[in-house]
């Protein structure tokens, strides 16, 4: 059950950016996985250099959203109206440029931060359970950073923005707002959130080039669960996939990953727009 | 007539390409030539079937890769828990993954755009995951082990590496002209119709479902004889095969050779192959190297080698035209 939660909520945060951009920019951002292998790489050099767990988290969600906008404005954008396989050719590309990159900088082997000195702390034991101290921390933090997010998406002069952006881009643009500029930040957001949740995952995940990949089809089933750009839909199908796979691996150990993709092929037969989207966007 | 004139147009490139195909191993003994050659027509197979649903009808596949590995797999297995003969081995192959695409297009076709794009890619790895799991039948991660026979048949002995050449020419060129006769045919026409415009098509009264299910079916027939020639050329079967970065490496070839010429994949697949030969020999950071490769060809030409140089044909003409 801790596992299915914290699996989760790691996931949320990355299907979240990925549907946010998604729903924004009509795109489908194949190198999502590799914003959170960035994050979690980058929040190890900042643990080692610093120290501090909260200091790496940060810097992890900082550095990958300044990647994400970078990626935009440099590469993304150049694509918007070619073909939706260019933009697939381009995300690729970046996927395999990435892994080899941190091939370079960090290494092939697997490599592991370890639970920072803050969570040596003795477990919390809920309903009969064994919780570790930094199980709760993470799951805290995601919800906080759902919470945020929905805050910010809700209220804020560009939260509101972003909403309408995704809802007419032309008209937005036409009533004097700079829609390219949205554009480069909600990639930067998604960045954000994929380089925390990478961070937060640092200290319960070995780290390998190519780690982007199982989670970016795994947060790609969320949102396609949920209703692609649907923020609340990658969150119950964040809950769902992190509980199938925690109650999987009891049942089916073998059979984990077969059992999250006949849960979305079920959905998607059953419901064609996921959980919570919407009519599809032409 | 026209249709007619065409299609003695198609046989002609056809018996062309097989003629040039025939002399190469008269001209050279290196294998790795003729090897690229058999993994060419495996892949141009299986790309070009590819191309069927994407550029012809377009829908974008993400899970092609099942059928080629479904193809690899029957075939490999009839051939060693049965005595059946190659060609009754192949059509087996053939039947199971149109039987297949059958079921799965059946669901699919239904969904538009990126959620028809998902539900393949589900498929795909729910048919991966089945045949890592059922070790017993497919022996799991490890692959089918034990080599394929390969017992001759019609005085064809496939375990001589010349003739393996002549019968990957022959049957990539053969399913090609199939391809390309289908494609000509008022259904190739009906089928890029639905892709144009799917309501104009309606109103037409053409079962769109029907269309583009008949166009998944062949496809997925397609290529499994692409995972066919694959299986019998390294004598086994892989669930890599079936995995997505094999479809990734279809949507790749497609996108490098072209979409809108119906030779672009099989291009793009001799490019494709041509780069990881070259790069794999050359640098270990293989990704870097591709991506890099891939980047250039998706921000430099936007679109297919064979789509940008018939643009480029035809602008010529058209400035030759005027002046």
């Amino acid at each position: 059950m801790g596992t299915g939660l914290i699996v989760g909520s790691l996931l949320f945060l990355v299907a979240a950016g990925l549907t946010l951009i998604f729903g924004v920019l009509g795109v489908v951002n194949f190198a999502h996985g590799s914003f959170y292998m960035l994050g979690a790489y980058l929040a190890l050099t900042a643990y080692r250099l610093t120290g501090n767990f909260a200091v790496a988290v940060m810097a992890a969600g900082i550095g990958v959203g300044l990647f994400g906008f970078l990626f935009e404005r440099f590469l993304m954008r150049r694509v918007y109206k070619a073909d939706v396989l260019m933009q697939l050719l381009v995300c690729y590309a970046l996927v395999l440029i990435m892994d080899d990159i941190v091939k370079i900088v960090w290494g092939a082997e697997f490599l592991s931060m370890g639970m920072p000195e803050t969570f040596h702390a003795p477990p919390f034991f809920i309903a009969g359970g064994v919780v570790p101290v930094f199980y709760v921390y993470l799951i805290a933090a995601a919800m906080l950073i759902a919470l945020a997010l929905w805050g910010i998406l809700t209220f804020s002069r560009i939260g509101k923005i972003i909403r309408a952006a995704a809802q007419n881009p032309t008209m937005t643009s036409a009533l004097g707002i700079n829609t390219s500029l949205i554009y480069a930040s909600v990639f930067a957001f998604g960045g954000v959130l994929a380089g925390l949740a990478g961070g937060l995952a640092a200290p319960v995940r070995s780290m390998s080039p190519g780690m982007g990949f199982s989670i970016l089809i795994e947060s790609f089933i969320v949102t396609v669960i949920g209703g692609m750009g649907s923020v609340s839909g990658a969150l119950v199908g964040a809950l769902l996939i992190g509980l199938i796979r925690s109650f999987g691996t009891i049942g089916f150990p073998l059979f984990v990953e077969g059992l999250m993709f006949l849960a979305m092929v079920l959905i998607l037969i059953l419901r064609p727009n996921g959980l919570l989207g919407k009519e599809s966007r032409a | 007539m026209k249709s007619q004139s065409t299609l003695r147009h198609d046989i002609g490139w056809a018996l062309a390409a097989l003629l040039v195909l025939s002399l190469l191993p008269l001209l050279t003994q290196s294998r790795v030539t003729l090897d690229f050659v058999i993994r060419l027509a495996a892949f141009g197979i299986f790309a070009s079937s590819l191309n069927i649903l994407v550029g012809y009808g377009g829908m974008v596949s993400f899970g092609h890769a099942m059928f080629f590995g479904s193809g690899a797999y029957v075939f490999g297995l009839l051939m060693q828990k049965t005595q059946v003969s190659i060609p009754v081995a192949m059509l087996g192959a053939i039947a199971f993954s149109g039987l297949l695409g059958l079921l799965i297009g059946a669901i699919c076709v239904r969904l538009k755009e990126i959620y028809f794009s998902f539900l393949t890619l589900a498929f795909q790895m729910l048919i991966h995951s089945v045949i890592l799991t059922w070790t017993s039948l497919t022996g799991g991660d490890q692959g089918l082990m034990g080599g394929i026979p390969r017992p001759p048949f019609l005085g064809i002995n496939l375990s001589d590496h010349t003739t393996l050449y002549w019968f990957s020419c022959t049957l990539g060129v053969l399913c090609l002209l199939v391809m390309r006769v289908i494609l000509q045919s008022p259904f190739g026409a009906t089928l890029r119709m639905v892709r144009d415009s799917s309501e104009r098509a309606v109103f037409l009264g053409i079962d769109v479902w029907r269309i583009k299910l008949y166009a998944f079916i062949l496809s997925s027939c397609m290529a499994s004889i692409g995972g066919v020639l694959m299986a019998l050329f390294v004598s086994g079967a892989f669930p890599d095969f079936g995995y997505w970065t094999m479809s990734g490496d279809a949507i790749f070839m497609i996108m490098m050779g072209g979409l809108h010429v119906f030779i672009g994949p099989v291009v793009g697949a001799a490019l494709l192959l041509l780069f990881n030969d070259i790069i794999t020999r050359t640098t270990e950071y293989h990704g870097l190297a591709l991506g890099l490769v891939v980047l250039l060809f998706a921000l430099g030409f936007k679109r297919g080698i064979t789509d940008f140089s018939l643009e480029l044909l035809q602008k010529i003409n058209r400035k030759g035209g005027k002046t």
